[in-house]
């Protein structure tokens, strides 16, 4: 072998091995945590890299408290709302802001962009007001509410630049028939959009499912929070005494549909994200 | 656009009736436009402009959580006030600009590193190799996992006592005895900034990985063949070519950190050596219930964020495409 050949043999060996040292960075801290929530309390104290025996009653316990059932359920109702309703008018926002050219337009634009950045505190106060006058408190539907504010900017945003890059001959072609917008949106639009719904329907249900300011502020009862919040106010009788077996527990249980989903939605959530912060 | 339409229709009969026939249609589309944006303007305005408004106006008042409506206006009080031969008010509070200089500390450091990582996990991503795609499934688990999930299990694994971090240094033989990363004034930060990088290195290398596969290829086949060395390369071609990506990127990812919430609240709650601007004002409303104090922190985080919005907008408004 010469110097040229154990070089790149040399920089081969480098690659993997750095390729190696992400990969464990990356999915340590999950594994981590299943490693956790799978061992019985007795050894939960001990620092160990393998699992030796499998015990489950981590599980038991988190899956027979009411609390949990019911906030799954309510992280469930809500992010799928919060789904639709961004859809649902995000497709015809896009439509006027992607084929429409109007005067107002950029500004619009601009004005989904700012509130896409707003700080959630920076609506707080105002928006605890809004919930309260429609007496959405401690309600599904107040946070079904608030998750619009970022959620639906996003759906938007993307959806528009899903549908800027349709061809311009459908649209021709539909005029020329005589159809209406709503039914060039509806007939000619929709069937082609799909997968770009389906990738901003998938994120916007990931940041629904993640969001914990307003689900913290907005809630007060426990039969009434999501699972973010529920797993944040899980306590022991002190800092010490953390219930870690159940936390992680519970941890696993909320990211592994995320984690599943985002595996076979991968290349699409990649393209939907770049679409969200840099066009083209 | 719409004449055009028309225009090139392949009946030639239809000529005729283009011009009459485009105003039409394009006063049509305008009015279909606007129609079908209302609802999501409506929408907008609900949970965003008017809770905005409102927030700006309790900002000058002395409202209370329990009692926003009956509030009495007392102008800037909230933000600085003379009285009795001292000042008062949120822009004397040392409690807030040690928020403030958390924040930016944390903004700061957490997106340098990021951005840093980003490319190199990016390049890494980029180059071929056998199971690339699994490896870029893998790298998004982190961005996947919820905030407050992954401040808990990095809390887990950086648990004074029984924490996987700690064993491990000690193992290594870093430290001697093992360190309260939380509860630790000068560690916790450090704590924090850890979770957050571990968590957006994933965002941050997608969008630098995008920008590299849009690169032309032949640049650098060319460099190779010239012999020019790899990292000669990267800061002479690569990193000029993806600027416009990476500049989205960091102000992304900057807005982010400014308005860092929950990663801190879970990890280490109120602390004041953690403590950021949103935490500040959260506290204030809600478990201060004092709205009008907390509205004008909020306020001013909000101008701070507002300010980096225009800054982003006029350098990136070419890569947005809102021009168009």
């Amino acid at each position: 072998m010469n110097q040229y050949q154990l070089m790149k043999l040399a920089k081969r060996v480098g690659l993997y091995a750095l390729i190696a040292v992400v990969m464990v960075y990356a999915i340590f801290p999950f594994y981590y945590a299943v490693i956790t929530s799978l061992k019985p309390s007795s050894e939960l104290f001990r620092v160990d890299f393998w699992l030796s025996s499998v015990d489950v009653s981590n599980y038991v316990q988190i899956f027979t408290q009411k609390s949990f059932v019911r906030a799954i359920f309510n992280s469930i109702l809500i992010s799928v709302s919060v789904v639709v309703i961004a859809l649902l008018l995000g497709i015809t926002a896009s439509y006027a802001l992607g084929r429409v050219r109007f005067r107002g337009r950029a500004t619009v634009m601009l004005t989904i962009l700012g509130v896409s950045m707003f700080p959630q505190v920076a609506v707080l106060s105002g928006l605890f007001e809004v919930i309260r006058a429609l007496n959405l408190y401690n309600n599904p539907g107040g946070l079904i509410l608030s998750y619009t504010i970022f959620t639906l900017p996003f759906t938007v945003w993307v959806l528009t630049t899903f549908m800027r890059q349709l061809p311009m001959e459908l649209e021709e072609a539909a005029i020329m028939d005589g159809a209406t917008p709503w039914v060039t949106i509806t007939k000619v639009f929709l069937p082609l959009m799909w997968p770009a719904m389906a990738t901003t329907g998938l994120l916007a249900f990931i940041a629904a499912w993640n969001e914990f300011l307003f689900a913290l502020t907005f809630t007060l009862t426990d039969d009434q929070r999501t699972v973010p919040v529920a797993i944040a106010l899980i306590s022991g009788g002190s800092q010490h005494e953390l219930p870690w077996g159940p936390i992680m527990a519970a941890s696993v249980t909320v990211t592994v549909p995320l984690v599943i989903l985002v595996m076979i939605f991968q290349r699409r959530i990649v393209s939907g994200l770049t679409a969200g912060a840099v066009k083209g | 656009m719409s004449t055009s339409a028309t225009d090139s229709a392949p009946r030639e009969g239809r000529t005729a009736k283009a011009g009459y026939r485009g105003t039409k249609v394009r006063r049509q589309r305008v009015r279909a436009a606007w129609t079908y944006l209302t609802p999501m303007l409506v929408a907008l305005a609900l949970v965003a402009g008017w809770p905005l408004l409102r927030t700006f106006y309790l900002s000058l008042t002395d409202a209370s959580l329990s009692d926003t409506a009956g509030a009495a206006f007392i102008g800037f009080e909230n933000y600085l006030v003379y009285d009795d031969g001292a000042w008062y008010g949120l822009l004397t509070d040392p409690v807030w600009w040690n928020a403030v200089w958390n924040t930016v500390y944390f903004s700061v450091v957490s997106v340098s590193l990021e951005v840093v990582f980003g490319i190199v996990v990016a390049l890494l991503l980029n180059a071929e190799f056998k199971g690339r795609m699994l490896v870029r499934a893998a790298v998004l688990i982190p961005w996947a996992i919820p905030t407050i999930v992954s401040a808990k299990m990095w809390a887990w694994m950086l648990n004074d006592q029984f924490g996987i971090i700690n064993h491990l240094l000690m193992a290594l033989g870093l430290i001697d005895a093992p360190l309260a990363w939380t509860a630790d004034a000068d560690l916790s930060m450090w704590a924090v900034i850890m979770v957050d990088v571990w968590k957006t290195i994933p965002f941050v290398a997608l969008l630098v990985l995008a920008a590299l596969q849009m690169l032309p290829k032949d640049c650098f086949e060319a460099a190779e063949v010239d012999g020019i060395h790899p990292v000669k390369v990267f800061f002479r071609v690569t990193l000029p070519l993806i600027t416009p990506a990476l500049l989205v990127a960091v102000i992304f990812r900057l807005l982010d950190a400014l308005r860092v919430f929950d990663v801190i609240y879970v990890l280490t709650s109120n602390s004041t050596s953690t403590m950021t601007m949103s935490i500040y004002a959260r506290q204030q409303l809600v478990e201060f219930q004092d709205v009008g104090y907390g509205s004008a922190a909020s306020t001013m985080l909000f101008l701070i964020i507002a300010l980096a919005v225009v800054v982003y907008l006029y350098l990136g408004r070419r890569q947005l495409g809102v021009d168009q």
